[in-house]
């Protein structure tokens, strides 16, 4: 038996170049490379590395995006991804978390059977880690987020994740099927291989585009700006925090003296 | 005419920027420091396909063309040129004569180990006293009815102390002199062949370059590359394409170079001002990228003229001449814009400046280049 293994990801401007326009508060997304989002990036790897350890499974990434969201696609592909769905609609446009799942839900269900799920915990771009738990309740199945270890029997059954807390981690049993999403701390993803990259671009016309017809989505309820419960009031760039400063003494008690004298003097202490 | 890159060849930067920056650029200074062959990345490199760009999946290459196999190597010199070289070297210069002169049966026992393998590969053509007249060979190869005795010594072989398999000239017919030359294929494992002294070098301290001996070493028949007497059609034509390579390492220098510079102008104040901000510097920061920007373009040319199979060796030769001249300029602006601090090994530019040196020496001086140039000019 084929064990299927669905990934959800998401093409993101890279954050380390992002800025918001000070007069429309959206984010200016000119000139801004995209790339796969890094969560993503460790959801895909644990997909690819339980293929290492049970040869027959397969792999599909999924996404919701423009439809230059394909070459995010394709460099999952040169990864090792065997197959890539892209759902794409001008009415899919604008969703936020509530209608994203809803989409994504749906190419789940169109795909027609898995066994796992992965998602990244959270995109950069909005930071919020709701679309993979959302899918999990969407599809009715169980879910554990922040998975910082996973470990797969032999039967490909059962799951053993560590999920990773503020201050430590629990240790959770799961079955297949479920929806876990992965931190950054769950494996180092794996670099395109070239011969991958010359593979995956000849192969750009396999990956198939799902609108929302073929999704069978109700536009006007479950996906799109309107379907959206969600309004964002504002965005903003936060203001920079004051600058930090360095104390310098000779020995470590001096030191501690001039930081114990600057945060008194503050009235911090 | 068009002069965008290919979804393909965008994506191959993308991925050995990535490798570079990740696996390669944190390592660059200490490899230098202490000449350490760096056989952790190029394990990774075979494995990722970065060892075969240009040649057939069938072979275990990466199926891919050589403006992809150029920015390979000028990516992966922009963080660090030995990287580059044991790269190029092993591409252009053991890989493709296989490729191109070896018989079905060697092309399908050497190239899967080469292009993805995890074996690395060598040439060695230069000896003490046949540098740029590599024509005076004095390495000797007798036909002893089973197998070829070689008898002779190599100087300066690129990965010769990590090369398992070598594309090594000798001398068959000593009357018909360059006609005279043939090619073989040489296992490091084979009886008689070791490797020699270690050169200690001035930059691209981390690659492995060293003498290769042959005392009565036993090559087996069929390992002849090519015909007896084909030897130095087979050096000239890969010497041609490992020009190429050599120019994407000094582009890769230079844009390296480049980069760190301008980060620094960015940040340095002087005077009140960024230097960033001062005109006189400016104009030489104008003067660098304009260099660089035109070798590249050279560099695209040659390449693209060698995949429609044209005749490009005038082409990577002026490339090549071009390339190597920009690193040294650039990486000397580079320094002087760094000021004290470019002088010192805590800035890249340093170790940048004594690895560009090289480019404009080895696969042929600048000095030879312009013979080939000029004898394209006005014919030999």
């Amino acid at each position: 038996m084929t064990f299927k293994i669905i990934v959800c990801a998401k093409q993101v401007p890279d954050t380390n170049e992002i800025k918001i326009d000070p007069v429309t508060k959206t984010l200016v997304r000119e000139g801004v490379p995209s790339i796969l989002n890094p969560d993503d990036a460790n959801a895909l790897e644990e997909a690819l590395k339980m293929k290492e350890q049970y040869a027959d499974t397969h792999v599909t990434v999924i996404t919701m995006g423009p439809p230059q969201a394909k070459d995010m696609l394709i460099e999952c592909l040169a990864m090792g991804a065997d197959e890539a769905i892209l759902a794409s609609d001008r009415a899919l446009g604008g969703s936020d978390t509530w209608a994203t799942s809803n989409a994504l839900a749906a190419v789940i269900e169109r795909l027609g059977g898995y066994d796992l799920i992965f998602a990244g915990r959270q995109a950069i771009d909005g930071d919020t880690a709701q679309v993979g738990p959302q899918i999990a309740e969407k599809l009715g199945i169980p879910q554990v987020t922040y998975v910082q270890e996973c470990k797969i029997d032999h039967e490909m059954k059962n799951i053993t994740v560590k999920r990773a807390l503020e201050d430590g981690y629990e240790v959770i049993k799961i079955k297949t099927p479920c929806m876990l999403t992965a931190i950054k701390g769950l494996n180092k993803p794996r670099y395109m291989s070239i011969g991958g990259i010359f593979d995956s671009v000849k192969r750009e016309k396999e990956i198939k585009t799902w609108g929302a017809k073929e999704l069978g989505v109700d536009v006007d309820h479950e996906v799109g700006l309107d379907a959206s419960p969600t309004n964002v009031y504002r965005s903003f760039t936060p203001l920079p925090k004051g600058k930090g400063i360095v104390i310098k003494a000779d020995g470590q008690k001096e030191t501690a003296q001039k930081l114990l004298v600057g945060l008194k003097s503050r009235h911090v202490i | 005419m068009n002069f965008v890159l290919t979804k393909e060849q965008e994506f191959v930067r993308k991925m050995v920027r990535d490798f570079a920056k990740n696996e390669v650029e944190p390592i660059a200074a200490e490899i230098d420091r202490d000449h350490r062959f760096p056989v952790e990345n190029v394990a990774k490199m075979s494995k990722l396909g970065i060892m075969g760009v240009p040649f057939p999946r069938e072979y275990g290459g990466a199926g891919g063309d050589n403006i992809s196999y150029a920015i390979t190597i000028e990516e992966l010199s922009r963080v660090c040129a030995s990287t580059g070289v044991i790269c190029s070297a092993h591409t252009s210069l053991c890989c493709w004569p296989i490729y191109s002169w070896g018989t079905e049966k060697q092309k399908k026992k050497y190239l899967p180990r080469l292009l993805s393998g995890g074996k690395l590969g060598a040439f060695g053509l230069t000896e003490a006293s046949a540098g740029t007249d590599a024509a005076g060979q004095q390495t000797k190869a007798e036909d002893k009815g089973d197998h070829w005795l070689i008898n002779g010594s190599k100087l300066f072989i690129t990965n010769g102390g990590y090369a398992d398999i070598f594309v090594i000239f000798a001398m068959t017919d000593k009357k018909k002199g360059p006609k005279g030359i043939s090619a073989f294929i040489v296992e490091k494992g084979f009886e008689g062949f070791s490797v020699g002294k270690t050169e200690d070098k001035m930059g691209i301290c981390a690659s492995s370059t060293t003498e290769l001996i042959m005392q009565n070493c036993r090559v087996p028949k069929e390992n002849i590359l090519g015909d007896p007497g084909d030897g130095f059609k087979i050096a000239m034509s890969t010497l041609n394409g490992g020009r190429i390579g050599i120019a994407s390492q000094a582009l890769g220098i230079a844009q390296g170079a480049f980069d760190v510079t301008i980060a620094y102008m960015k940040g340095r104040k002087q005077f009140g001002k960024k230097l960033s901000q001062m005109e006189a510097l400016q104009f030489d920061v104008a003067n660098m990228r304009t260099q660089i920007e035109a070798a590249r373009l050279m560099i695209y040319r040659a390449v693209d003229m060698k995949d429609r199979n044209l005749n490009y060796g005038p082409y990577s030769a002026m490339a090549k001449l071009f390339a190597a001249e920009t690193a040294m300029y650039v990486t000397t602006k580079a320094v002087q814009l760094h000021g004290g601090y470019g002088y010192t090994k805590d800035y890249p530019v340093e170790r940048m400046m004594r690895d560009a040196k090289i480019t404009e020496i080895y696969e042929g001086t600048s000095e030879v280049q312009k013979i080939v140039i000029a004898a394209a000019v006005f014919g030999k």
